[in-house]
Parts: structure tokens; sequence; C-alpha cells
């Protein structure tokens, strides 16, 4: 990623749109299905930029997302660093991956993400998401392939890599 | 190292990945949890970290906003005539139904005066946006465009036409916080507006449940439920939902019930916080009667007197804030005269039930 010109406001820009798109309002039917934008473009960053974005951006956007949506703080925080350890473990192998195994592996990455927050959720004695709630993830593995692409074409300009 | 190796690029790698950081992490994390499960200092901090949020609140519900305003332009001409002459039609009778009560509210204040019970004190409301953004959907809590500029504090209720919401629980300089009733850390004292018998509502998630429901009490599917007043953190006689399933508890002694809350919980445009205001006054020629020929006074003086709400409900937009009675509890009663008078009921469960002095708010 040297001799590609990228473009550095892409970065906190594109998080600061990932938590924004959390809190847009959804119809009531949809809510349940609402991606974890934050998760995704994270996930792109470290596997993209791994100098750049590692456990200590994961873990400040965390924070920030808990006081934005008002939850136990520390929750996403906690989710966003184990899911960011796995993804640096990993990283070699999933970029080289073709895009249905990237998606296979985000899947599993966000579904994960969810048996992480109930866990949270069962120990700190608040009520866990109804079941409806672990649907998201597919959303989450369809929307990757877009983020992906928008995020690539964003970073590097018009044409491309 | 062989010279056509290279420089040591996966070592760097396997720095980023190294699970010392991780466990550092991890702890940190979940320092937090644990500090903000158990609300001390955190909690400050995090009503300062509520400031610096805030515009990003604002810049989340921009597309809410805009949304609502693209339909506004949107609606044909039509649209809006029927809504006009439905919205018309609406305040015709609710005007109506308002001058009925006051005279009640009048005779029910010359009727205090004469038992000399202490002074009820009247309630205001003020019209606050509600600010489109989805929170965290564990928690059930609401943000409301108004803040401590507009006069917003921490405790105020909040209640739609239906009924009650909940309660603000967070404030900053131009937005604030409400707990709604349904949050699992809620609880609100209760009676049965049908016999007086005292209850706590609880938050479930999604409804309401009423819990320690004494198999003796009567209390009913389909019986309305208003705040009790006690506790002083809600005001008395504002509806809060109606049973619409009874089952005995794990004991077998008492009797949980499900609530539908009356209010609209889940979106409205704007709600309405209560704040005291000045009490409903005996005007004193009435006064004088009152006290000389010893029998309430005729009610026509009565309508007369307090035409100001009526002037304030004719253009709502004017002021934001209105005249409210606290009067939907009262209905309830007249209309079932079959069962148990109203005073008798409030002694069994009075000895039963806990009696909470605050709503639970969530500090555990």
């Amino acid at each position: 990623m040297s001799r590609l010109r990228d473009k550095p406001w892409v970065l906190p820009v594109s998080l600061v749109v990932a938590l924004l798109l959390g809190l847009l309002p959804l119809p009531a039917l949809l809510q349940p299905l609402r991606p974890y934008w934050l998760a995704l473009v994270l996930a792109y960053w470290v596997i993209e930029t791994p100098d750049r974005v590692g456990l200590g951006i994961a873990f400040a956007s965390g924070v920030i997302a808990d006081l934005l949506y008002g939850g136990v703080l520390g929750e996403q925080a906690l989710r966003l660093v184990i899911l960011t350890f796995i993804l640096q473990r990993f990283r070699a192998r999933i970029r080289f991956f073709p895009m249905s195994q990237q998606i296979l592996a985000i899947g599993g990455l966000l579904f994960n993400d969810r048996i992480v927050s109930a866990v949270v959720h069962i120990v700190v004695g608040e009520p866990t998401l109804p079941w409806s709630y672990w649907w998201a993830p597919l959303l989450g593995m369809a929307l990757w392939p877009l983020v992906f692409v928008l995020l690539d074409a964003l970073r590097f300009g018009r044409r491309g890599r | 190292m062989p010279p056509y190796a290279g420089p040591p690029v996966a070592s760097r790698q396997g720095d980023a990945a190294s699970p010392l950081r991780l466990l550092a992490y991890l702890a940190l994390a979940i320092t937090l949890i644990v500090l903000d499960d158990q609300a001390g200092w955190l909690s400050r901090l995090r009503a300062q970290a509520n400031v610096l949020v805030q515009p990003v609140w604002a810049l989340a519900g921009l597309p809410g906003r805009l949304g609502t305003q693209v339909k506004d332009n949107a609606a044909s001409h039509g649209q809006l005539v029927t809504e006009n002459r439905e919205l018309r039609n609406q305040l015709l009778i609710a005007n109506a139904r308002l001058t009925r009560l006051q005279t009640a509210a009048l005779d029910n204040a010359q009727l205090r005066e004469l038992l000399n019970v202490a002074e009820r004190s009247g309630l205001d409301v003020q019209l606050a946006p509600i600010l489109d953004i989805d929170l965290d959907p564990v928690r059930q809590r609401l943000v409301l465009a108004a803040g401590t500029r507009d006069g917003v504090h921490v405790g105020q209720a909040v209640i739609d036409a239906g009924g009650l919401m909940g309660q603000v629980i967070a404030t900053t300089g131009n937005s604030a916080t409400v707990l709604l009733l349904t949050d699992p850390d809620h609880a609100v004292p209760v009676t049965v507006a049908r016999n007086g018998v005292r209850l706590i509502v609880y938050g479930r998630g999604d409804t309401l449940e009423l819990r320690d429901i004494p198999l003796s009490a009567g209390v009913e599917v389909g019986d309305e439920i208003v705040t009790s007043g006690l506790g002083g953190r809600f005001p008395a006689g504002f509806p809060v939902g109606s049973i619409t399933a009874l089952r005995p508890d794990d004991t077998h002694a008492f009797l949980v019930g499900e609530l539908k809350p009356a209010a609209q919980l889940d979106r409205g445009r704007d709600v309405l916080l209560l704040r005291p205001g000045e009490a409903i006054r005996i005007p004193p020629n009435l006064r004088r009667d009152a006290s000389e020929a010893g029998e309430p006074a005729d009610r026509e003086p009565a309508a007369h007197e307090r035409t100001q709400p009526d002037a304030s409900a004719t253009n709502p937009a004017a002021g934001g804030a209105s005249d409210l009675i606290p009067a939907p509890s009262a209905r309830p009663l007249e209309q079932q005269g079959g069962s148990p008078p109203a005073g008798t009921p409030v002694v069994p469960a009075a000895g039963r039930q806990p009696q909470p002095s605050q709503p639970q708010v969530p500090q555990r």
C-alpha cells in the first residue's frame, strides 16, 4: 500500500459515517436487521492497512460508539477489540481469499460478535436482544462486498486500484 | 539470516497481533464495563461526554427530520384539507370536554377546601420534539431535542396524548434522554383505577408487567391502571396502561399481570413534559358563597371564570404550555359504579404492598 496514493481523510470519515449509520432511525420491522456498520468498516481497514488501524483505534471507536448509542460503556469496545484481534491473526489469509470466502469469514466474525455481546449482557445482568437480532450478521455478510468496493474506490480515486 | 530474505516484514504483523496488547485492551474494556455497571464516578464522566456526543446526535437526527419535512411537503392539498377538518372536529370535541372538566376540577377544589385537604398543586405541560435516532435496542430510551436551555430537568415526567411515557434521566444543553416505562430498569407506583388497589408496574423491554397482585385484590383483565402519585416522581392520575392478561406467579400466592401501555411508546413526533404549575384557584366570590350558604356554587360562573386555558387551546402553537387537569383517572371511577365504592378497597392493599419511594433509575 505504498506506491498507490491513498487519501488519508477516508479513514476517519468512514468511521464517523459508520457511527452515524448505526444511529439512523429504521422502521421497527427492519431494526433487528441493522448491520453492524462500524465492525464492517473497521474490518476493511484492519485487513487493508494493518499498520494504521489496530487494537487502539478499535477500542477508541468502540468507546465512542458506546457513548453514542447509550449502551453499557465498554461493551462495543470489547466486541471490536476481539474482532480486530481475530482479523489481525488471520489477516494474511483473509486478504487473499476470494470474495465468497471473505464473505463467509466476515459472517463468522459478525456472528461471533453477537455471541460476545450476548455474553456481556448476561454477565452485566442486562436483558439480551430478541432472537430476531441474530439475523443481522447475514445482512452484514451481504453488505461486505459493497463496503469493500466502495472504500477501495474512495481510497484510490475513481480509477480503482 | 540469509541476505536474500529481505527485511523482516512478518515480525511487524506479529507485533500488531500480540496477545499481550489484546489482553491489555480487553482488561481496559472489562474495567469500563464493570465501572459503568456500578455507576460510580463514571456516571459524571458520562454526563460530560454526553455534551460532546450531542452534535453527533443532532447530525444523525437530520435524515429523520428531512424525511418528515419531505413527507409534509409531499402531502397533497386534499389530504391536508381532510386532515384539517378532522383536527378541527377533534379540537371542538376536546374543547367541549375541557370546559366540562374545568367545572369538575373547580368542584373538586371546592370540596377539597370544605374537607380541609391539602391543596393539590397544578400542572403545566411543555411540548418537546423527539430527536429521531435509534439508540441501543436493549435499553428503552428516547432522545428529545430540548434540554436545560428549554427548562427540561432530570426527573420530569414525560407523557403523550395517551398517557405516561417515562421520565427524563439525563439532560445536556439542548438534548434530554428519556427512560421509557418499558425499560427493564424502570418501575412506576400505580393504582387500579376501578378499585384503588396500589401496585407497581415494571418495565419488561417491550411490554409492562404488574407484579405481586394479591389474589384478593379483585384485579381483572381490562382494568385501567393509573399512576398513584406515591413516591412523588409522577403526579397521580395519569393512565399507564390496561391489563391484557393475568396469570399466577411461581408461588401461586400472587398474580402477575401484563399491561398494554396507554402511551404510544414506539414513535411519535413530540412528547409533553410535565412541570409544576399554579394550582386551580377558587375565585373569591365563589368561596364566600360556599362558606356562607354551605352548598357548592352553581356551575355557570365556574365555566366563565377560567376561560384562559380555552384561549391557549384554540391556538396551541402559541406558548406551547397550557393548563392540564389530571382528570382522566376520575372517569373510570364514575363509569364503574357497580363495583365496591372507591374508598374502602385501599385498606387491604396498603399493608401488603411495598411502597416504592422512587422509580428505579438505572443504578443497581
